[in-house]
């Protein structure tokens, strides 16, 4: 299925990245429309495929000249529009780093540790910078044992100290579920309060850009019936900030997940301090007609379906839970009570997931004020495959958030 | 009336006739703290490292201290057996009578500050760190006045204000555990140490090596205890590591071999690993042991081995006899007063176990407290929720 991206008769807005890009990661930035703030431009996607109205699928590798026409042109606007307005303009993984940054500062109990957090400066350049500032004890380069790890990140926190571990890949901290099921997650509860566990474990999941199947992992349904533990997903620079903050200064142990492809989005954030609240949604888009609830990297492609919905006469309202450990029932409930159908659209598979606990959950609480079944679109119960057609396959599209949206809403 | 030799106890079998004689005087037990020095059983082996002294300084409190607390720890677990076979304990109970020992020689040797990590078999661990005899079967039973509240169970005991942090039903998870405390410890730059202890078993576990790997790479102040009771549950060591000698698998990390059945040979160990591991990083120290009971209440302990190992090990090995034997040779009590103490011991033992069946069961609420902590600021109240707030503590 060729992916066609029907720009509004916008142009594409391509901002450069602040560092090279890595010729793996064709990460362009777009800005965000946030929250009904801006005007929107139009997302194009991380694929390297620029579709300009042309409707050819994707593949067309030589645009690379038009990227650089288009970064040049853009960039003046960019400039010129930066300049007035309050607030600075950053990638998503620069505010992680910094929402890391002013915590570390804040309290010198909180340390990072993980594989090439220090004198690389990172893997994903989050935390670029910080071991010449803190020293090698408070950004601790760890050998490669993650069980190890993980768990002397539990032990330190269980005497005071606010260690962060970075699992370099999500994927990897499979190793160290024993570590986070039984201690990270129940320490609490078998002391009898005894100990908190005031640990953050973040680090990079989701289908990525040919990553092959042991790196495209979506931990968030593995990890999700864990008691005792939060999770939180982030996907825009604001949140990511915010919850990095939040998650750091919570006494409960915190897996925040980031997504591979969302590193180099730009947005303004604001000068001042903010936190981001743990266990509430953000509201996307307000609408009248259906509720489309989704999460991180999930949250652009329904953006862009959202834009071809509203072409096509329909007001979808969505919501990034953003707290995939507790649900967010509050705010959910209360769309839900407003429109009556519910779309949920994950990354994660079908079966297991966090849309399946959310169906499950909205269903048991708000079922009289459904007037349709709750859709659940996931990606595809297998390994995520290396050709890239086969993984376009394998995760949701807006294409198929359209159709979906508009068989509910018959 | 204390006496300062360095000779083994055999040679004082000359006193005893005459201490018999003056034992009908009423003569109190001995509570004097002038040195006495006594040789360990034998001698430490080492691995990588010069091994401490085989003469132990200690003096007669000490000694009886000793005696109270292991007799102590033997009977609990003995009456913790019979609360198993009366179903008022369910589920797990691992006992640790034979290795007293290692807990009562490790705690003479270092402060509340140092920390200790263990597995499941933590109930004499944690009654050696503070813990009383009745949080101990208050737990055991699930009760209420249980250390953890009777959620934790017998393989969840912690005591946070005494540095004991539990208690840990997976083999060897405690492991890196214990490698966070002692990072806890560096970075706080206090001078104290960790004690993580784990059982032949779990030495053959992956992430001993890697906890060790990155112990020995940060120059933490953690001390590996391989508690070697020979068996791991049904297999015998020999069946389950081609290496047997725990106390050299660290390879660059030094090793210390004790006989863990001889308390001053442990607390002589301990000392010296403390003071090793403050200045050249990470030591493992093997001590030999060996349980009477099974692996866990519902393992009878003799099908893979003979009664008469058993047996043969209590006779010659086992720790509360080798201290009576001290304590008598050296005259510091007699026969009798240490009955009285065993007397007394039981009955506060029992006292607190009739004391822990009058506890309560905990409340239904209780199900759902202590699963996340509260205040941050931030608050959720489900479905229904009225009220939410984000603001900077």
């Amino acid at each position: 299925m060729a992916t066609v991206f029907q720009g509004l008769g916008a142009t594409a807005a391509i901002t450069a990245a602040a560092n090279p890009l890595d010729s793996n990661k064709f990460l362009l930035s777009s800005r965000r429309s946030f929250s009904g703030k801006k005007t929107s431009l139009v997302v194009v996607r991380s694929d390297g495929s620029l579709n300009l109205n042309t409707g050819s699928s994707a593949g067309a590798r030589r645009l690379d000249q038009l990227v650089t026409n288009a970064v040049a042109t853009k960039a003046d606007a960019a400039a010129a529009a930066s300049a007035s307005k309050p607030g600075h303009e950053l990638l998503l993984y620069e505010a992680l780093r910094e929402g890391l940054e002013e915590e570390m500062d804040r309290d010198n109990r909180v340390c990072v540790m993980g594989e090439d957090v220090g004198h690389y400066g990172g893997s994903y350049k989050v935390t670029r910078g910080l071991a010449d500032k803190f020293g090698d004890l408070r950004v601790l380069d760890t050998p490669i044992a993650e069980n190890a790890f993980t768990g002397m990140g539990i032990g330190a926190a269980m005497t005071g100290l606010r260690p962060i571990v970075e699992g370099m890949n999500m994927g990897f901290l499979l190793l160290a579920f024993n570590q986070i099921s039984n201690n990270c997650g129940m320490l609490h509860y078998t002391s009898g309060g005894q100990f908190t566990i005031p640990i953050v474990i973040r680090g990079p999941g989701g289908v990525g850009r040919q990553l092959g199947a042991e790196h495209s992992q979506r931990l968030e349904s593995y990890f999700q019936s864990i008691p005792g533990i939060q999770m939180v997903a982030c996907s825009t620079p604001y949140n990511a900030k915010g919850l990095m903050k939040a998650a750091i200064r919570s006494e409960n142990p915190v897996i925040l997940f980031e997504h591979v492809l969302l590193y180099n989005l730009k947005e303004r954030i604001p000068d001042e301090e903010y936190i981001c609240n743990l266990e509430e949604a953000e509201m996307v888009r307000p609408g009248e007609h259906i509720t489309i609830l989704t999460y991180s990297r999930m949250r652009y492609h329904v953006m862009q379906a959202a834009k071809t919905l509203v072409n096509k006469g329909y007001d979808p309202e969505v919501i990034d839970i953003r707290s995939l450990k507790p649900f967010d029932l509050h705010t959910i409930g209360n769309s839900v009570k407003k429109t009556h159908r519910v779309l949920i659209v994950e990354e994660c598979m079908r079966t297991g997931g966090i849309g399946a606990s959310l169906t499950a959950a909205i269903n048991e609480n708000f079922i009289d004020y459904l007037d349709a079944p709750i859709v659940c679109l996931s990606s595809q119960d297998v390994p995520t495959p290396y050709a890239g057609t086969l993984e376009e396959f394998t995760i949701v599209q807006p294409a198929q958030i359209v159709t979906a949206v508009e068989q509910l809403c018959q | 009336m204390a006496l300062s030799h360095l000779s083994s106890t055999r040679s004082n079998r000359l006193l005893r006739p005459l201490a018999a004689a003056a034992s009908s005087l009423c003569r109190p037990i001995s509570t004097s703290t002038e040195p006495l020095v006594i040789e360990t059983s034998i001698p430490f082996t080492p691995h990588k490292c010069e091994p401490p002294s085989r003469s132990v300084e200690t003096n007669p409190q000490e000694l009886l201290t000793f005696f109270r607390d292991m007799a102590t720890m033997r009977r609990m677990e003995i009456a913790a057996d019979s609360l198993y076979k009366a179903k008022l304990i369910r589920g797990f109970c691992h006992l640790y009578d034979g290795q007293e020992a290692v807990c009562v020689g490790m705690e003479a040797s270092i402060n509340k500050k140092d920390c200790i990590i263990t597995a499941y078999r933590d109930h004499c661990t944690f009654l050696g760190r503070g813990g009383t005899l009745l949080e101990i079967f208050s737990e055991l039973m699930g009760r209420q006045g249980g250390c953890s509240k009777g959620k934790g169970g017998s393989m969840h005991f912690y005591k946070k204000e005494s540095g004991f942090y539990g208690g840990h039903g997976i083999v060897g998870a405690q492991v890196p555990l214990g490698c966070g405390l002692a990072f806890a410890q560096k970075y706080n730059k206090d001078e104290n140490v960790t004690f993580a202890l784990y059982g032949d078993g779990a030495a053959n576990q992956g992430q001993l090596f890697e906890a060790l790997n990155i112990s020995a790479l940060w120059d933490l102040p953690i001390i590996l205890v391989c508690e070697n009771n020979h068996y791991g549950m049904g297999t015998a060591e020999w069946r389950a590591a081609k290496s047997p000698s725990y106390y050299k698998r660290g390879d660059y990390v030094p090793g210390l071999k004790v006989d863990g059945m001889d308390v001053l040979a442990v607390k002589q160990a301990c000392k010296f690993a403390k003071e090793h591991v403050l200045k050249n990083g990470p030591i493992i120290l093997e001590m030999d042991t060996y349980r009477y009971h099974g692996h866990s209440m519902s393992d009878p302990g003799s099908t893979y081995r003979t009664r008469d190992e058993i047996s043969g090990v209590r006779q010659e090995r086992d720790p509360i006899e080798r201290v009576r034997k001290l304590v008598l040779g050296h005259d510091l009590a007699t026969e009798k007063e240490l009955k009285d103490i065993e007397k007394e011991i039981r009955k506060e033992v029992d006292e607190a176990i009739a004391k822990a069946k009058e506890s309560p069961m905990p409340e239904p609420s209780e199900l759902f407290t202590n699963v996340y902590v509260k205040g941050f600021g931030t608050e959720s109240f489900g479905a229904d929720r009225k009220e939410l707030r984000a603001t900077l503590p």
